[in-house]
């Protein structure tokens, strides 16, 4: 089947996350789509598949006007959508979850859906238990389940959404085996993803969004630089660091090993000094969030262990509310799902946050207290406004000015994600205020000028893999780009900056 | 976006149009039974103030439900469904029976006797919640199917009370264990036959202390964090179990208090419905004030006397005294559905701006 995007829009209060996006894709074809996180892959795959609906510009089909509302009525043309966490039902065996979403009686028969699962799995050489539950599967299992269900459905168009984050090596070739044999069938095939390396292997041509736009297409042969350009722009000047003298250790994780839900990272050796800013560069999910919650005591490290302070006091196994009493604190990249409490006052988070005498609310003394902090973060905003009212950067600040003073580390994800230029701006000047008085900073952020700009050391994720700590100013965009996309990593050891004792 | 005095105007608004229609609602379910609402709802009002007795009947159901109601305003403000007050309410009363026998006839001043037991009972209600609490925090099992256990346990060892170790001398009976002593009453109020101004005094003073607890001290702004979100609330650092399970042992005081009454003040004995189903109500109640400290008292006190005067109701008009519990109910629901109506309407308002 052809698909074709015309003029596709579609925003988000005030983001333009697809700005007028068209192409086509023909039928037999395997079209990557790369991007950086938020760049408006995921968004325009949710439209083509019935998820979002878009504010302006069409779908055309085979060269017909297609009407998208519901992911049903994207099923029913033929288009299913593999998602980066599968949709499928884990209480459930194998064979009611493959049922499940097709039309028919009241009583499915089993046996002949029994029959047809199994004929289906063997044309793609995939062995899968119909009776086992689909909780004991793993994440490529479940996969391939997934396809061999859209595939019954009578899907025509596949979308996959990152679907190589959480699977094995052997999976992948299965997978990217299974692909081709479609496409080979005449299925068209939308492959996601932030891996060049997958998308040079596996596609038969890629486009390139950024920020909403699309920026560029290409077919092979793949110009690594040249898409590493179109996703993260050209290179632009960096602003000139200011050195700060580095102190005392802070924090030290010896080999610490992780496991997450999606993701595992294995021997993490960091050593953070006071004063310092650590970049934790990658795709989301690439494991960078694991890490930064280890180093709060919100995860639990399988093996090693994880030191804070000049005396290496082992914190390994202890909550975050100790890591806390310790110094260390945490801010989530969600706001207003993590950080911040809706229904609350700015005054209540204040109340909260600060360490208050006696056992009834001083109302005067928190007032003053909000108002000083008010004013001295520059929030907009009274004491009695709710949480929930204030805009996106006044939020951020709000949690800024929320934490403890004095503090060892602070772990921050995203710091400035979707923040305007003023807002990120005046929350770096806040947090270098911080280094200045000695308080390490170790940060996630997927924007890489970010990174270059604000850390002195960095860290660069890529599916579980870590690096050693590179040196912030031998990097570029470009370099970090492509570590970032899975290229380069061979010989980091040698480039390994580790912290010099002050 | 909408003012702030509009969206308080929108509240009121759907507010008073909940409750009409639940009165409509109430009134259909009375057509279909073939009576005169207005004449069933005049029986009801007039079976609840109709004289001294009445008004003093509602009084003593009113005690209870606002102690009920009060401590589930402190579960209900960390986010926590303590279905098991009703279990809670049941221990409450056990403990207080409990120590009232060991004590009765040991020539002890009756006030000593009396103040003991009551605490009993506080324990006792206070042991069953933690329970439900420990199960929660300790062994995964969400509180309201935890406490909806619990209460079919508490059940049990109450009918099991009564007729097994503490049965009448002769015979067990469902009209529960022999009374106490006259001197083991709680003092009633002069010119009446059941009314107790010490305990009309606690759920004063009760609701008095949960909302200057839940609006003026740390505590209950913590408890309010965590109810509102405790993964935020955790960053923050606020030890999050700790505070679910203080609320929980907080609200088990209050329901084996309003069991201690039941027991010291109303029934004299232990009986085998001694909750009287004050805990399912009190969640009513305070759903019904949208958690508010400020509001429960007039609210339990209005549903204490549709329960009173509701009993009036089969003697008058052959109808059912469960009417009251379809007023009650209907009153709920259509406030919440209100509610439910209400932030959808705000929604797409905001949302055409």
């Amino acid at each position: 089947m052809q698909v074709e995007f015309r003029g596709i829009t579609k925003c988000f209060g005030t983001l333009r996350a697809n700005d007028d996006i068209s192409f086509t894709v023909p039928p037999s074809t395997i079209q990557g789509l790369l991007g950086e996180n938020g760049a408006g892959k995921s968004t325009l795959m949710k439209i083509l598949s019935g998820y979002y609906s878009s504010d302006a510009g069409e779908i055309l089909l085979d060269g017909k006007k297609a009407h998208i509302s519901s992911p049903g009525d994207a099923i029913n043309l033929g288009i299913g959508m593999l998602h980066q966490d599968p949709l499928d039902f884990p209480p459930l065996k194998v064979i009611d979850d493959f049922i499940l979403g097709k039309k028919g009686g009241i009583l499915p028969s089993r046996s002949s859906a029994i029959r047809e699962f199994e004929e289906l799995a063997d044309r793609f050489d995939f062995s899968i238990d119909p009776e086992a539950y689909v909780d004991s599967l793993t994440v490529g299992e479940r996969q391939q389940l997934e396809i061999l269900r859209l595939l019954w459905l009578g899907a025509r168009v596949l979308i996959l959404d990152e679907p190589t984050t959480g699977i094995s090596l052997p999976q992948k070739e299965k997978l990217f085996a299974t692909l081709k044999k479609l496409a080979g069938q005449g299925m068209t095939i939308l492959f996601v993803s932030h891996k060049l390396e997958e998308v040079e292997l596996l596609c038969d041509r890629a486009i390139v969004l950024r920020q909403g736009k699309l920026v560029g297409a290409m077919d092979p042969p793949f110009d690594t630089k040249v898409l590493v350009e179109m996703m993260f722009g050209k290179e632009i000047e960096l602003e000139s660091k200011a050195k700060l003298s580095i102190g005392q250790k802070v924090l030290h994780t010896k080999n610490i090993c992780l496991e997450g839900a999606r993701i595992n990272i294995k021997r993490v050796e960091l050593e953070v000094r006071a004063g310092e800013v650590i970049g934790l560069a990658g795709m989301e999910g690439s494991g960078q969030t694991l890490f930064l919650s280890a180093c709060a005591g919100l995860a639990q490290p399988v093996d090693g262990s994880l030191c804070l302070g000049g005396e290496e006091k082992d914190m390994t196994g202890r909550s975050y509310l100790e890591f806390l009493k310790h110094g260390v604190a945490y801010l989530p990249a969600a706001r207003l799902e993590q950080g911040l409490i809706s229904g609350l006052t700015l005054m209540e988070h204040f109340v909260l946050a600060e360490k208050m005498e006696g056992f009834f609310i001083d109302r005067r003394k928190a007032e003053e207290l909000t108002k000083d902090r008010i004013a001295l973060y520059n929030i907009k905003g009274g004491p009695d406004s709710p949480i929930e009212s204030l805009s996106g950067g006044n939020q951020q600040r709000a949690l800024l000015a929320l934490l403890r003073d004095p503090l060892k580390l602070i772990l921050v994800e995203h710091p400035t994600r979707g923040l305007d230029y003023e807002s990120t701006i005046y929350i770096w000047s806040k947090l270098k205020e911080r280094c200045a008085r000695g308080t390490a900073i170790i940060f996630i952020s997927s924007d890489l000028e970010e990174i270059l700009t604000y850390s002195d050391r960095v860290l660069v994720f890529f599916a579980g893999k870590v690096t050693p700590p590179l040196d912030a100013e031998k990097l570029n965009v470009e370099r970090l780009g492509r570590l970032i996309g899975g290229k380069d990593w061979e010989n980091l050891e040698k480039e390994a900056a580790y912290a010099v004792h002050a | 976006m909408p003012s702030m005095r509009e969206t308080k105007a929108s509240g009121i608004l759907f507010q008073i149009a909940s409750v009409l229609f639940a009165l409509l609602v109430t009134s259909l379910v009375l057509i279909l039974a073939n009576v005169e609402p207005f004449a069933a709802y005049k029986a009801i009002i007039l079976g609840a103030v109709g004289s001294w007795d009445l008004v003093s009947n509602v009084l003593v159901s009113w005690v209870p439900l606002l102690l009920a109601t009060s401590g589930l305003l402190v579960t209900f403000t960390v986010g926590l469904w303590n279905i098991g007050i009703e279990g809670q309410i049941t221990l409450g009363a056990i403990f207080t029976t409990w120590a009232m026998r060991l004590m009765q006839h040991s020539g002890w001043n009756p006030t000593l006797i009396l103040v003991i037991a009551i605490f009993a009972g506080m324990f006792g209600g206070m042991l069953w919640a933690v329970l439900a609490g420990a199960l929660k925090t300790f062994g995964g099992v969400n509180e309201i199917f935890g406490g909806l256990g619990l209460n079919f346990v508490a059940t049990a060892l109450n009918i099991w009370l009564i007729f097994g170790p503490w049965k009448r001398p002769g015979v067990a009976s469902m009209s529960g264990t022999l009374p106490f002593d006259r001197s083991l009453w709680m003092p009633i109020a002069a010119g009446s036959s059941r009314l107790t101004p010490a305990t009309i005094v606690m759920a004063i003073v009760g609701i008095f202390v949960v909302y200057v607890l839940l609006e003026n001290t740390y505590f209950g702004l913590k408890l309010k964090a965590v109810g509102k979100n405790p993964r935020s609330a955790y960053l923050l650092g606020i030890p999050t179990w700790q505070h679910m399970m203080a609320s929980f042992a907080i609200c088990g005081v209050f329901a084996g208090l309003a069991g201690a009454v039941q027991v010291t003040a109303v029934y004299h004995r232990l009986i085998p419905s001694i909750s009287s189903g004050y805990g399912y109500l009190g969640l009513m109640v305070a759903m019904l004030v949208g958690y508010k400290a400020s509001l429960a008292a007039p609210v339990a006190l209005f549903f204490a006397a549709l329960n009173v005067g509701s009993i009036q109701l089969p003697i008058i008009l052959k109808l059912d005294s469960s009417l009251a519990g379809v007023l009650q109910g209907t009153l709920v629901l259509c406030v919440l559905l209100g509610q439910g109506m209400r932030a959808k309407f705000l929604k797409k308002k905001r949302a055409r701006l």
